[in-house]
C-alpha cells in the first residue's frame, strides 16, 4: 500500500511537473484556491515562488474561522459569558478577536471554554454534566458540518438534553459564486477545495464553467496533487474549454458522500449568511431546522450583542476576497503576528495571513 | 479546518446503534464514527476529519495521481 503522504513529496516528481509549468509563460494566470489547507500547503512547500512569477496563486475566502462575521464571533463570546453554560468549539477560534474580549479571554477570566478535537467530545462532556447546558460554536464547511449534524442526530437519539449546537455553517459554492459576480478580482481558474468536495462532489461546482466559463481543479492538498491540479488549470485555461476536473480522485467523487447529505438535509436548513469580508450571500449558510430546535443554541438561548466592529486597520475582508495579499496589510508583521493577532486571518492555523507569516514572510521578494 | 488525514482501520464495534472504527493514524490509534461510512470495513483506508471517517480512499486512485507523469504526454 502507498502511504498516502510521503511518495506525494517527491522532489523527483515534483521537478519535471514544474518544468512543465513554466512552459506557460504566454501570460498571465490567476488562480485562486478556496481552501484554507491550500493556503497552508501553497505556503509551506514554497509553491507560490516555486512557480514563475507570471502565475499567480491568490488566496480567497477558504478559511471559516477567518469568514465567521464579527457578530458571530461576538455572540459565542456571550454565550461563554453565561455560568450555565459550557461551550465547546475548535481550537482555532480561541483566540479569534471579538470586539471586546475572544474566548480566550474570557476563559481565563473563568468561563467555561473547553477545546474539543471532535463534537462527539462535546457531547460525552454534555452527558457527563447533566446540571449544566454544553452549547458546541459550530464553525466550518461542507466538511465538518456533517459531523455536526450527526452530533445533533446522535444526541437525539441518546436523548442527551443539555446540548444544543450555535451554528454559523456555511457553504463554499455561493461563495464563489458571489466572489465571481462581483469581479472585484480576476480569476481564470479555481483550485477547488479537496475535503468539502469529499461531501459535496464535484457536481456542486459545474456552475462554474457552465455559467460563468471558468475552470475548476478539485485537488488533493500533498505538492505534487497542487503541482498537477495547477498545471490541469492552465492546459484548461490555454484550450479555453472550461471545465471541472477532479485531481484529487483517491477521495473525491462526482456525487460525493450521499450519508453526509442526508443528514446536512435532515438537521438544517439552507439560510443566508453573512461572511466577513463578503458581506450577506444568500441561501451560503446552514441554520438549524425547526424539527431540531431544542438543540439550537440560538432558539435556546437569548443572545444578542448590542454592536459588533471589525478590528480597525486590519485587511482581513480584502485578504479573503483576494484583492490583497497579506503582505500588503499594513500592519502584517508589524502590529499583527500569530502571538498577537489583530485579525482572523492571522489567528487561524489555516488563515492566509498566519500561513504567509509562517513560511513566506522571508521568501518576498521586495517590490 | 476541514483538515483530513489518511488512517487504516484496525477493528470495529458497535456501541448502542452507532459503528465506531479504530483507525491507525501513522502509527496513532483513534476512534472515529463511521456515521457517514456505514459500509467501511477493516483493512480499508479511510480519511478521518475530526472524529468521524468521512471516505474511504482508494488506493488505485492514489497509485495514478503518483504516475501522472508516465499518464500525461509532454506536448498537450
Ligand atoms: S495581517 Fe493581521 S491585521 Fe492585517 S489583514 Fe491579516 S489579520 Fe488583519
Amino acid at each position: 500500500m502507498v502511504r498516502l503522504i510521503d511518495e506525494f513529496r517527491d522532489p523527483e516528481l515534483l521537478r519535471p511537473l514544474l518544468q512543465r509549468i513554466s512552459s506557460y509563460d504566454d501570460r498571465n494566470y490567476s488562480l485562486m484556491e478556496v481552501c484554507g489547507t491550500h493556503t497552508v500547503s501553497i505556503s509551506r512547500f514554497g509553491i507560490r515562488s516555486a512557480v514563475p512569477e507570471n502565475i499567480k496563486l491568490l488566496s480567497g475566502p477558504g478559511c471559516p474561522v477567518c469568514v465567521t462575521s464579527q457578530q458571530d464571533v461576538d455572540k459565542a463570546i456571550e454565550l461563554a459569558k453565561n455560568s450555565n453554560i459550557i461551550l465547546a468549539t475548535f481550537g482555532d477560534m480561541m483566540k479569534v478577536p471579538g470586539t471586546k474580549s475572544s474566548l480566550a479571554k474570557e476563559k481565563a477570566k473563568g468561563a467555561n471554554v473547553v477545546v474539543c478535537y471532535s463534537t462527539r467530545e462535546a457531547l460525552d462532556i454534555a452527558e457527563e454534566h447533566p446540571e449544566k447546558e454544553v452549547v458546541f460554536y459550530g464553525v466550518g464547511f461542507e466538511t465538518t458540518a456533517p459531523t455536526v449534524a450527526f452530533s445533533i442526530l446522535e444526541a437525539k437519539k441518546r436523548k442527551i438534553k443539555n446540548y444544543s449546537v450555535f451554528s454559523t455553517h456555511k457553504l463554499v459554492p455561493p461563495a464563489l459564486r458571489a466572489l465571481l459576480d462581483s469581479g472585484e478580482v480576476r480569476i481564470d481558474g479555481f483550485i477547488l477545495p479537496g475535503h468539502v468536495s469529499v461531501i459535496i462532489g464535484l457536481k456542486a461546482y459545474e456552475f462554474l464553467s457552465e455559467e460563468y466559463g471558468v475552470p475548476g481543479v478539485v485537488s488533493g492538498f500533498e505538492p505534487l496533487d497542487i503541482l498537477i491540479t495547477i498545471e490541469m488549470l492552465l492546459k484548461q485555461i490555454r484550450s479555453k474549454k472550461a471545465k471541472i476536473e477532479n485531481q484529487y480522485k483517491r477521495t473525491v467523487t462526482y456525487d460525493g458522500n450521499i450519508y453526509a447529505q442526508k443528514a446536512l438535509e435532515e438537521v438544517f436548513k439552507i439560510d443566508d449568511a453573512e461572511w466577513r469580508g463578503i458581506g450577506l450571500i444568500p441561501k451560503s449558510g446552514l441554520a438549524i431546522n425547526e424539527e431540531f430546535e431544542d438543540f439550537d443554541a440560538s432558539k435556546k438561548f437569548d443572545v444578542k450583542v448590542p454592536y459588533s466592529i471589525e478590528p480597525p486597520n486590519c485587511s482581513c475582508g480584502e485578504v479573503l476576497r483576494g484583492v490583497k495579499s497579506p503582505f500588503e496589510c499594513k500592519l502584517f508583521g508589524k502590529g499583527c503576528t500569530p502571538e498577537h493577532p489583530v485579525g482572523p486571518c492571522m489567528v487561524s492555523s489555516e488563515g492566509a495571513c498566519a500561513a504567509y507569516y509562517r513560511f513566506e514572510r522571508y521568501t518576498r521578494v521586495v517590490d | 479546518m476541514c483538515l483530513g488525514v489518511p488512517g487504516k482501520i484496525v477493528s470495529i464495534e458497535e456501541l448502542a446503534g452507532f459503528r465506531l472504527a479504530e483507525v491507525d493514524i501513522s502509527g496513532t490509534k483513534r476512534k472515529v464514527s463511521l456515521d457517514m461510512l456505514p459500509d467501511a470495513q477493516v483493512g480499508d483506508y479511510v480519511l478521518v476529519h475530526a472524529g468521524y471517517a468521512v471516505q474511504v480512499i482508494d488506493e488505485e486512485a492514489a497509485k495514478e495521481t503518483l504516475n501522472y507523469l508516465e499518464q500525461i504526454e509532454w506536448s498537450d
